[in-house]
Formats: structure tokens, C-alpha cells, sequence
């Protein structure tokens, strides 16, 4: 089980959207505790009555059960005027929010779980790419990856290269950065903001931050429901459910670089929630 | 069956975990034992295979994966696995290179009988079944609850003589609402708050559809009758785990040398070539890749590579090609005239130095003569993958032609080129490669003029070194040993002086670090080693012209330094 010390319980958490007036009470649950919004919005902890700090970031309400050591990290270009900011969940699935992440940052498997959208056979190869730490070891970035796409978005027209940029600035939350068809000097913006209810059960957020004048909101949404409910079997089919910490429980290969980071740094910082931490 | 009869005893580690006709033709059965969920499928030679169901890579359990008739694909990111031995073949993320060995499934003992498959989760367990008989078996059913408990529950139905237990999951008996009927009774312990129930009778019924659907009431009463009894929070508990033997918990050891096999066939398939079919004397066949190549340990002690001709699925054997030549140093000439069906034969694992990539738009295999064996693997993976590919075959005659009925099994892939002079090679390869596009690579094996017409042709038409693959059979460069230098293992912290005459891989094992080889020629790669400072002087066939400049890795078995000191990644 989580220990009071996991880092986790002092991150601040995705809820919901914010509820509008009136529109009566959400009752959902994070990190085991169930919890209550209304409009405002406010968060009820269900348990003790107690009412966490609550902030609106990204299209979304954002809560914390402990004491947030820092303030929520930041996407820059979701404040681009020209930008069309969307969310397009939540998704519930029943997984742990690390192998959700890990997914997210996974390349290979575009070609067999998102076949003919973000990749098709037999263009399989995952190119090395480069990852890293930022300095100050808040988050992880991965640059230089590429791969070929039929139609990587609903602005590309046929197959082509495309570049990914991912950062996870929070142990369940990921951006990617990917090539923009619309305007090749700048990327468009997915990101996956994971609601830990339990330990293997999660509600995914997932919001973008597009250049494209062309599609609905409803053709938007509708692209990366496709693209999550693809991903969704595969997550529920994972075995263990908490992401194994122990390098040697699975087997990495040089396409998993960024996940072989990400797990260092869910153990580096002593994060429990989701995971089997490694045995020493 | 007479009542009164002894019980014949049951295994108490065997379990029937699936019954035939849950195995559909390409499908993935998943199935659960003792806690341990189970991928059950039926390869199209007949082969049923009972693996942990997980992907070794990231834990997607293999049951939603993809049994193409010889391999299983996993849905995640198309890791395939062999069909017997449950290694690895094809990781698609990188697709020139080869998965290590030590990617294999883990495989539990399994059988078919009396209509179900049964599987061991502990190893070398003999399988004690039920006496011949055509058994005839009911639907199963899941009850959820111990099967101590079910068993039990049926037995104080049972007639009282009639009760006879084979085992504590097995039991004879015949019920009191039927004493005239025999039936025998397997509980599968899926885990310990679950059990699959199932119902055996010694010949089909007179009216097999009304004793199915009275059985099947039986079940469903007694399934009704348990779990009314035990409130479903508590049979959901934690299963009652059985751990497995320590030494499954470890990963599959790496299959080493020493591997004995059995010469089961020998054949002649072109007028100076023959076909070796090689069984295990024991246990399953490590899994191979297209391009693998074996050593095989003559009768004199000698050593000599083979490829492996097989595709996917043919791992029940390995065959090989063997040209006897005039020249040989002896070794062809031994196995064409000393080996015979039955003979013993000691082979090295699998090495795989010459990668098919999967993911190319057109592949291109060039095969001179004897050097169709490994070519011939790949165009079987090709094709079983329906990837596009010619394959194109160089001979003196027909008669010359190896393998010459499975050619004809691929159809249009083929070309002939029979009698052939070099400048006629030279044009017909320039002809057939064309200019180089995307996703285009070529393979080569054969004498060298061959490989060397091709990769200079190739070079020509603006091919990059990375989209052509070629294999020798030997080196025949004259080796110049007359150096001598220092060696240091960086990751071994040790210095190897290596003297004039002394070869750099006998130096560095005669320091006692181990370093894999096979021909020892400098033509199979299997003891390249990386350089980290330092200039090699190459003098091996396997790195290609640009790998040689780079001078980051060397053949350690024939190359040499012209530098004072060569620092390696050992």
C-alpha cells in the first residue's frame, strides 16, 4: 500500500471540468479518498469533510490531498491566443496511472495499436532519440523522436516523418509536442493529465492545445477518443497492473528509453502510488 | 468401468486446463491455473503451447495476441514468439537486429488427452492419465469456490462404493440420482477461490446431446448450491497461490553450446549438395531467426557453420545444406561422406550475425549456390509475413540447383540464372537491383565474386551500405598476424598483450575473460567487439567498408591493431 510519505499526496490531481452553477454535485475519488466538486468550484474530501486547496488549470479543476510543495507545472503555448484548446476526456480505465503514462510515451506501438493512423506496418523502426533530466530533476524530456505516420492528425494530409517532443513534468502527467501540419514552425500540444481514484483504476484527462481552423470541436474530441480508446484495452490487458519498478521484472529495449527513465524517476523519488517499487 | 475396480491414480501436478476444442484453429486460449494465467494455442502443425501469459516486454498478456499458425504476435508492439520454444524472433522496433536469447516465454509441460489439454506448472513431473478408453466429456463448468470444497460437495452424492479419489482434484464416481453410470470428475484449481469443473464418461452416450444437458444440470446445481452457501465477498479472496519451483521464477537460461541432436534424415537436394534434418535428442530446439547459422562439431573435432533453411513454424527440426566441395578443408567432405541417419552431432545455439529486417517495401535475396540456405529462411519469413521479396538463385545448371522442390513452392518469387559467367552476373545483378528507393534492401550470400558483384553494383546505384546485407561463408583473405599490440578490457580493467601469431580472441580468453566465436575466420561476426580508442587493422569479411572506416568495433578472431594499444568494450 501508499505510504503517507509518497510524494504523490502532496501533487496536485485533475478532478473533473469545472461544474458550471447548478449543475449539481460530482462525486469521484482520488487516491482512494472519495471526494465531492461543485461549482465554484469546491472540493469536498467525502471522508473527513475537509475542504483541500483547489485550482483551475488547463480546462480543469485540480486538487491535492497534502500539501503541494510546488505550484502546478506549466504548458506554455495552452496560453497562445491563436490556439484551439480542447479537452477531450475523461476516459475511465482500469489501470495504474504509471502504465498509463508510459503508454503515452511509447512509440513502437503506433504501428499495432494505432494502425494506419499514428503508424503502420512494416515502418516499425523506432530511431534512437535522446532523454534527459531538467536540471533541477523536476521533470523528464524526450527529443529527437520521430516516426512515420499515415495521418498523425486530422490536419495531415498522407503519410510522413513526424517529431515528437514529450516532457512529464509530474509523476502522472505527460505532454507531448508533435509536428504541425498547419504551421511547421511551431507544434501542436497533447497532453494526458491521469486522476489516480485507486491504485489500478484511473480516469485519464486528456487535453490539446491545436492549430487547425478547420475541424470541429466534435471531429477533434472525437480523433483522440479514437486514438485513447485504443490504447484502453492494452492498458486493462497489462499485467501487473502497478508499473514493476524492478529493472529486471520486464524486458526494456532502446525504443523504451523514455520509460526506462520515466520508472528511474518514479523510484528516485520514492513514489509507491500505481507502482511495485524495487526491491533492494 | 467396473466399480469395485482400484482407482487407476492421477498426477496431482497435472491439470487439465482447456478441453480440445477450445483451442480454434489460430486462436489464443486464455487459460488459469494454481493463480498463473496460461496463453494456450494450437501452432497449425498441431503443436499446443502453454506459455505465461505475458509479454516479456511490457506485461500485455499474450491471450489477446495474434497465433499466426507458427508464432504469437503480441497486440502491444508486435513481439513475436516461436511456436515450442517461446523465443523471441522479431522485435519490429528495431528491426536489424536480433532479439536476444534470453528473450524466451516461459513454457509449462503440456499434453492432450481425452479430449482436454492438461499442463504442469512444475517441471519434469510425469504425466499419469486415465487408462485408454474413448472418454467423452461434458461442457465444463466454473464454480466459484475451492475445489476441496466442490469435489467434496459432489462426493456426498456419490453412491458410496462408487467413490474412489485418483488424486486430491480427481475422483470416480457415480451418482446416486445415476448409479448406473460411471463418471469420472477433474476439478481445475484455476486459484484458490475458483474452480473449473468438468465430467468424463467412458464412450460417447446413446443420446450424447441429453446427457450433455443433464450434466450440465448438475453443474449448474451444484455451482448454485456452493455459492448460495458461500457469499461471494468472501470466495473472492486472495487466490491461494502455489508457488512455482525456484527455478521457473528465474528467467529461461540461455541456450548454450552442447546442444545434441540427432541426424533424422539425410538427403541428397542438388548433385554435390546434401540436406541434413537435425531432431533434438531431448527437449525443444532453441528458437531461431531468419539468417541464423549453427556450429556443427564434425566427428574429427572440427567445427563448421551451417545456416538454417527452416521458416516459421519449422522448429520441430532445423535442417541445413552441406555442398561437399573439392577444396573444403575437410569438413563438408566429412559430414557428405561419414554422417548417416541416427548419428549423434554436437550443435552451438543458434547465431544470428545476418538479420532479415521485417519492415522493408522490397527485399531483394541474391543466393549463389549453397549460399541459398540462409536465404531460403528468409524468403519462408517473408512470405509467411506477406512481405514482398525475389528471390533470385545463381547456379552452374540445374542440376547444380539446391533445394530445387521448395523453390518451386514460391512461385513467381523465383528467378534462375543458371550458367551465368561474371560479366553476365555483373549485368543481370545490376538489372534486377535497379536504383535504390525507400525501405529497399538486398541480401547476398554466396561465393565471394558474387557478394562482391553485388555490393559494388549496389554502391554504383546509389544503395547505402545500411540497405545491403551479404554473409561469407569463409574468409579467404590471407591473414597477416605478424603485429603485436596491447589489448585493454575496459570493462574488465586488464591489459592483454597480444604477441605476433597469437590471435586477439585467444589472447583475451587465455586472460580468462569469455568471448563467443563460431568460425573463427573472420567471416561470421559472431566475436565482433566494440572499440572504444584505438585503430583496428581489419582483416575480416564480415564489417562492411563504411564500419571498417568508422574502426568503432573489430572481428576480433582475424583483426589486428596498427595503433600501440586498442581499448575494447569488454
Amino acid at each position: 500500500m501508499q505510504t503517507a510519505t509518497d510524494i504523490i499526496f502532496d501533487n496536485w490531481h485533475p478532478v473533473c471540468a469545472p461544474p458550471s452553477p447548478g449543475a449539481g454535485i460530482l462525486r469521484t475519488r482520488l487516491l482512494d479518498v472519495p471526494i465531492e466538486v461543485a461549482a465554484g468550484p469546491r472540493v469536498r474530501r467525502a471522508d473527513n469533510g475537509e475542504d483541500p486547496p483547489v485550482l483551475e488549470r488547463f480546462g480543469l479543476v485540480w486538487t491535492t490531498l497534502g500539501r503541494p510543495r510546488q505550484d502546478l507545472f506549466d504548458v506554455p503555448e495552452y496560453r497562445e491566443p491563436d490556439r484551439r484548446n480542447l479537452s477531450a476526456g475523461p476516459i475511465g480505465v482500469a489501470a495504474s496511472a504509471p502504465r498509463a503514462i508510459e503508454n503515452f510515451l511509447d512509440l513502437a506501438h503506433f504501428p499495432f495499436v494505432h494502425t494506419d493512423i499514428l503508424g503502420a506496418e512494416p515502418h516499425t523502426e523506432v530511431k534512437d532519440y535522446e532523454v534527459r533530466t531538467s536540471d533541477d530533476g523536476s521533470e523528464i524530456i524526450a527529443t529527437g523522436c520521430e516516426f512515420f505516420q499515415p495521418l498523425a492528425a486530422l490536419t495531415a494530409a498522407g503519410g510522413q516523418k513526424v517529431d515528437y517532443i514529450y516532457r512529464v513534468p509530474h509523476p502522472f502527467c505527460a505532454v507531448l509536442y508533435k509536428s504541425c501540419f498547419v504551421d511547421p514552425s511551431r507544434m501542436d500540444v497533447i497532453a494526458i493529465f491521469i486522476q489516480s481514484m485507486r491504485q489500478e483504476r484511473i480516469r485519464a484527462h486528456l487535453v490539446m492545445s491545436m492549430i487547425d481552423e478547420v475541424h470541429s470541436d466534435t471531429e477533434m474530441r472525437r480523433f483522440q477518443q479514437m486514438i485513447f480508446g485504443q490504447d484502453k484495452p492494452i492498458l486493462e490487458n497489462q499485467r501487473p497492473r502497478r508499473l514493476p519498478l524492478d529493472p529486471r521484472a520486464e524486458t526494456p529495449i532502446r525504443a523504451d528509453l523514455s520509460g526506462i527513465a520515466y520508472r528511474r524517476w518514479l523510484s528516485a523519488n520514492r513514489v509507491t502510488y500505481g507502482v511495485i517499487p524495487a526491491q533492494h | 468401468m467396473n466399480h469395485m475396480s482400484p482407482p487407476p491414480p492421477l498426477s496431482p501436478v497435472w491439470h487439465p486446463i482447456a478441453a480440445s476444442t477450445d483451442l480454434a484453429v489460430r486462436h489464443v486460449f486464455h487459460g488459469k491455473l494454481l493463480g498463473r494465467e496460461l496463453a494456450v494455442w494450437r501452432a497449425d502443425d498441431g503443436h499446443v503451447n502453454v506459455w505465461d501469459n505475458r509479454c516479456l516486454h511490457r506485461g500485455v498478456r499474450l491471450s489477446i495476441g495474434m497465433n499466426d499458425g507458427a508464432e504469437l504476435k503480441c497486440q502491444y508492439h508486435g513481439w513475436r514468439y516461436a511456436s515450442r520454444s517461446a523465443g523471441c524472433t522479431y522485435i519490429p522496433a528495431h528491426p536489424a537486429n536480433s532479439p536476444s536469447r534470453q528473450v524466451t516465454n516461459r513454457v509449462f509441460p503440456t499434453i492432450e488427452r481425452c479430449g482436454l489439454i492438461w499442463a504442469a506448472l512444475e517441471p519434469d513431473q510425469p504425466f499419469i492419465g486415465l487408462p485408454q478408453a474413448d472418454w467423452f466429456a461434458a461442457r465444463e463448468a466454473i464454480v466459484h469456490a475451492p475445489a476441496a470444497l466442490v469435489l467434496n460437495t459432489l462426493a456426498a452424492e456419490a453412491v458410496p462404493r462408487s467413490l474412489a479419489w485418483l488424486s486430491p482434484y480427481a475422483m470416480r464416481l457415480a451418482r446416486r440420482a445415476a448409479p448406473d453410470e460411471t463418471l469420472i470428475i477433474l476439478a481445475q484449481p484455476a486459484d484458490g477461490a475458483t474452480t473449473i469443473i468438468r465430467a468424463l464418461r467412458a464412450g460417447a452416450p446413446a443420446d450424447a446431446n441429453a446427457w450433455l444437458r443433464r450434466i450440465n444440470r448438475v453443474f449448474v446445481t451444484l455451482r448454485d448450491q456452493i455459492e448460495a452457501a458461500s457469499p461471494a465477498g468472501e470466495a473472492a479472496a486472495e487466490p491461494d497461490f502455489t508457488p512455482v519451483a525456484a527455478e521457473l521464477a528465474e528467467p529461461a537460461p540461455a541456450a548454450t553450446a552442447g546442444l545434441t541432436v540427432t541426424v533424422a534424415r539425410k538427403w541428397q537436394v542438388a548433385a554435390d549438395v546434401f540436406a541434413l534434418k537435425l531432431k533434438p535428442l531431448a527437449g525443444t530446439l532453441p528458437a531461431f531467426q531468419p539468417g541464423a547459422h549453427i556450429d556443427v562439431t564434425l566427428p574429427s573435432g572440427q567445427v563448421r557453420q551451417y545456416s538454417l533453411t527452416g521458416g516459421p513454424g519449422e522448429n520441430e527440426f532445423w535442417t541445413i545444406g552441406v555442398r561437399r566441395m573439392p577444396q573444403s578443408r575437410g569438413g563438408s567432405r566429412q559430414i557428405a561422406e561419414q554422417v548417416r541417419e541416427g548419428d549423434l552431432l554436437s550443435v552451438s545455439a543458434p547465431r544470428h550475425n545476418f538479420p532479415l529486417r521485417r519492415d522493408a517495401l522490397r527485399s531483394v535475396l541474391i543466393a549463389g549456390g549453397i549460399g541459398l540456405t540462409p536465404l531460403l529462411a528468409m524468403a519462408k519469413a517473408l512470405r509467411h509475413g506477406g512481405h514482398p521479396f525475389e528471390l533470385h538463385v545463381f547456379s552452374r545448371d540445374a542440376a547444380h540447383l539446391p533445394f530445387a522442390d521448395t523453390l518451386r513452392g514460391f512461385g513467381d518469387n523465383v528467378r534462375l540464372h543458371l550458367g551465368s559467367d561474371p560479366v553476365q552476373t555483373r549485368e543481370t545483378v545490376a538489372h534486377l537491383l535497379g536504383p535504390h528507393g525507400f525501405a529497399q534492401h538486398v541480401y547476398v550470400c554466396g561465393a565471394p565474386g558474387l557478394i562482391d558483384a553485388v555490393t559494388r553494383t549496389a554502391d554504383h546505384l546509389g544503395w547505402p551500405d545500411e540497405a545491403v546485407h551479404y554473409e561469407h561463408f569463409s574468409n579467404d583473405r590471407e591473414i597477416n598476424a605478424s603485429s603485436s599490440f596491447t589489448v585493454a578490457l575496459a570493462r574488465s580493467a586488464l591489459d592483454v598483450e597480444i604477441p605476433a601469431g597469437c590471435s586477439m580472441l585467444a589472447a583475451i580468453r587465455a586472460a580468462g575473460v569469455s568471448l563467443p566465436s563460431s568460425c573463427e575466420r573472420g567471416a561470421c561476426g559472431t566475436c565482433v567487439v566494440k572499440v572504444l580508442e584505438g585503430v583496428p587493422d581489419h582483416q575480416d569479411v564480415y564489417l562492411n567498408a563504411r564500419e571498417k572506416a568508422a574502426g568503432r568495433s573489430v572481428v576480433t578472431c582475424v583483426s589486428r591493431a596498427t595503433s600501440q594499444r586498442l581499448v575494447l568494450d569488454l
